[in-house]
């Protein structure tokens, strides 16, 4: 559990506080650029993915401006406990919503080249693998927020959900592919658009894994590789 | 409480177990129990006037040469308690040094003199030549490259850093098991400090090493060990990083991250 | 700007005042030594160090006087400094706090105070008489060392109380036990401390005149005194009697034997003043 005492020394407190701002700030940020990217792609529409991609410059700089901010409490501050696992999640998880940007315009780079392309099947299971992909981030974002380890167990338990949904549509695009050769490369790059949603939603868990060492203090990542 | 054989270098540690001390009527311990591994450096922090600098003093009992102060409880160095009615405080000063928090060299003495004071002091017989013990307990301090040449100037014409490191070696030539340290390094500047804090490093592979300080940032450097005091209480001890990183009581995190309230 | 500029007229009235306040008793006392020294001075010669009283004033020497002030401090020091010493070790290192030990150092100091006079007639009563010592140089030392006494624990109290307590601390940690750590630490650093507070009694029972008065010391030695249990005199005894001599050779020698008394105490102040510069010097 966080604390909710502040620090007596203000301007310390004031710092932390600019970190958490500027993670929520690219946090929403990116949440938008998913849901634009993945409208882009199922409404074929390459003009709103243009302005996605634009969008990721303005996140590219918030992962910089946090970046630093971060490196600067770490030499002023020398923070301790809960202090020093907040500064080290931030570092880590700019990184990781950084990622999720750069897969969003990726999504939105396959739109435009789908643009004009009629629909596949399957599409549903693009859509199901999406709204669980944003809930997960969301989530993550949430559970960071209200320091909630529990909220942050279930986004990882919903990973294997998303690595379930992406096999089933892998071999659904697969199976069209093979019925119509004609539509092999629309086929390709839907399977890249899953193939990146799969990924946004590892970010998502390594968000949530984050969350629960910052709540808990203790390390969930990569259970069972570490000597007892 | 287990008894162990005094010969095994295993056993050499000190179990405190419901400590309570006080100055006469008011009670400045409250119930501390800890256990002090051997050869390791175990920090005590807390804030000022949370009994570190009593519970170490409890430790060579020097906290009941205060008139009016005493202490209940055991403290078991070596499996025995240093409490009980058969020990001398004298002899268990030997085997429990202490070094303090303004350098102390005698002002009458040599740096030479200094280093052999407690052997001088009290009485005892050397096994081996006085020069020798000299050379080797100031190696020991880090402190002989500097003082080889001077031996014979008086112990307060070093600097302060090198004083400090004068009396530890003072306290090691007596041979203790365990060295107690209160607050050693704040009389001095970051360098001296520096010396210091690498000395501890070397010295802890021979001696048990107990240290209050008031820096969090020299205990998260130094130390093993952490034990956190606050109004007379033992809040928590644990392994440093440990304590550092994810403190389990809310009261340590709070002192710890800077939240005074 | 500097001070003059900046002082006030009533800051120049005050620092005039302090002058003259500093100045006159320094001239008054310039005159006294002068006024003595140029009246002694014919009169000092190896003679008159050497040789004894007589009813000629230009044979008068002050030699048995100085013999029996000699051995009287030498006595007097003998008795006072071991028991004012260890008395002040054992108030400060091994006394316990409180109303007792306040009411000791009370005493202590009210005992400093008493008129030389008083010790005077107390040595009558319990050594010269009770204890049947008679008009001796061993009651008249034993006299004064009880003057001396309070004085001595006094200064050497202070000598102690200035060693600083870490120094105790860091003996006792070493494990000493207390005298060890009192014998081996704390004297030495004290000692300078101590042995100004030595000579200072030394030099006051140096020049103490009517207790010894009192005790019955003889005016007019002849010889210096054979032995602890035989009549005495001493350095004032003599000076006052030649003083009361009509003559006025009688008053030069008297002049002289105040020179020599001077002198005397002027090397002990000084060496008193060089030991506690160098305890002061130590102790930073």
């Amino acid at each position: 559990m966080l604390n909710l005492k502040r620090h007596t020394d203000r301007e310390y407190e004031a710092e932390l506080g600019q970190v958490r701002e500027r993670l929520l700030i690219m946090a929403g940020r990116v949440e938008q650029m998913i849901a634009d990217a993945i409208r882009a792609v199922g409404e074929r529409d390459p003009e709103l993915a243009r302005a996605t991609i634009a969008a990721d410059n303005q996140v590219n700089r918030t992962e910089v401006e946090t970046d630093e901010l971060c490196m600067r409490v770490l030499a002023r501050r020398q923070p301790m406990a809960s202090d020093l696992r907040f500064i080290t999640l931030a570092l880590k998880m700019v990184t990781d919503l950084e990622r999720i940007g750069d897969l969003a315009v990726n999504i939105c780079e396959r739109a435009i080249d789908l643009a004009g392309e009629a629909r596949l099947d399957g599409v549903d299971a693009l859509h199901t693998m999406a709204t669980l992909v944003q809930s997960m981030v969301r989530d993550a974002i949430d559970a960071f927020v209200r320091a909630d380890a529990a909220l942050a167990e279930g986004v990882i338990a919903r990973d294997d959900e998303v690595d379930e949904a992406y096999h089933t549509y892998f071999r659904a695009v697969l199976a069209g592919m093979t019925r119509d050769p004609a539509s092999i490369e629309r086929g390709i790059h839907v399977q890249s658009v899953a193939k990146w949603l799969e990924r946004i939603g590892d970010h998502a868990t390594n968000i949530a894994e984050l969350v629960i060492f910052l709540v808990r203090g203790t390390d969930v990542r990569h259970p069972g590789k570490r000597d007892a | 409480m287990s008894v162990v054989t005094p010969s095994s270098e295993r056993a050499r540690l000190l179990s405190i177990a419901g400590l309570n001390a006080y100055f006469g009527p008011t009670q400045v311990l409250r119930g501390v129990t800890l256990e002090i591994a051997a050869r390791r450096v175990t920090a005590v922090i807390g804030p000022s006037g949370c009994g570190k600098s009593t519970f170490i003093r409890c430790l060579n009992r020097m906290h009941e040469l205060v008139s009016g102060a005493r202490c209940e409880g055991t403290v078991r160095l070596d499996g025995a308690d240093i409490y009980a009615p058969s020990v001398d405080p004298v002899a268990l000063r030997r085997r429990v040094g202490m070094v303090f928090q303004k350098p102390n060299p005698f002002p009458t003495m040599s740096v030479r003199e200094n280093v052999l004071a407690g052997l001088r002091l009290t009485q005892r017989r050397l096994a081996e030549p006085e020069d020798a013990v000299v050379e080797r307990t100031l190696r020991r301090a880090a402190l002989w490259d500097e003082v080889k040449d001077r031996l014979a100037a008086p112990g307060v014409s070093l600097s302060v850093g090198q004083q400090q490191r004068l009396c530890i070696a003072r306290a090691l030539a007596v041979e203790p098991e365990v060295l107690l340290m209160d607050e050693p390094c704040a009389s001095l500047d970051p360098i001296a400090t520096a010396h210091i804090e690498d000395l501890l490093s070397t010295l802890k592979a021979t001696y048990t090493i107990v240290m209050v300080t008031h820096s969090m940032q020299q205990a998260a450097r130094v130390s093993d060990e952490t034990a956190f005091f606050l109004s007379g209480e033992l809040i928590e001890a644990t392994r440093t990083d440990a304590l550092f990183t994810a403190p389990r009581d809310r009261r340590t995190e709070d002192y710890i991250t800077g939240k005074f309230g | 700007m500097s001070a003059r500029a900046s002082s006030s007229r009533g800051e120049r009235v005050l620092r005039a005042a302090c002058l003259v306040a500093v100045a006159a008793p320094l001239f008054a006392l310039t005159a006294l030594i002068v006024g003595v020294v140029a009246q002694g001075a014919p009169h000092l010669d190896l003679d008159f160090l050497l040789s004894g009283p007589s009813r000629f004033a230009d044979r008068a020497g002050l030699y048995p006087a100085a013999i029996g002030s000699l051995m009287l401090i030498g006595l007097t020091a003998a008795l006072a400094v071991p028991v004012g010493v260890g008395a002040a070790i054992y108030l400060q290192e091994y006394g316990v706090q409180g109303r007792w030990a306040r009411l000791v150092e009370a005493n202590i100091a009210t005992l400093a105070g008493v008129p030389s006079v008083l010790y005077g007639l107390v040595g009558l009563e319990v050594f010269v008489r009770a204890l049947g010592l008679g008009r001796s140089l061993a009651a008249g030392a034993l006299t004064l060392a009880m003057l001396a006494l309070p004085i001595v624990i006094i200064a050497a109290r202070e000598a102690l109380r200035a060693v600083p307590h870490e120094l105790r601390e860091a003996g006792l940690a070493l494990g000493a036990t207390r005298w060890q750590m009192v014998w081996q630490v704390v004297l030495p650093v004290a000692a300078p401390g101590i042995l100004t507070g030595i000579i200072l009694a030394t030099s006051r029972a140096l020049g103490e005149a009517a207790p010894l008065l009192v005790l019955g010391a003889v005016v007019f030695a002849s010889d210096p005194p054979a032995g602890w249990s035989s009549p005495f005199t001493a350095l004032p005894l003599q000076v006052f009697q030649w003083a009361s001599r009509p003559q006025e050779a009688f008053a030069q020698a008297a002049a002289a034997g105040i020179v020599v008394l001077m002198v005397t105490l002027l090397l002990l102040n000084a060496t008193a003043i060089a030991l506690r510069d160098r305890a002061r010097r130590r102790g930073a």
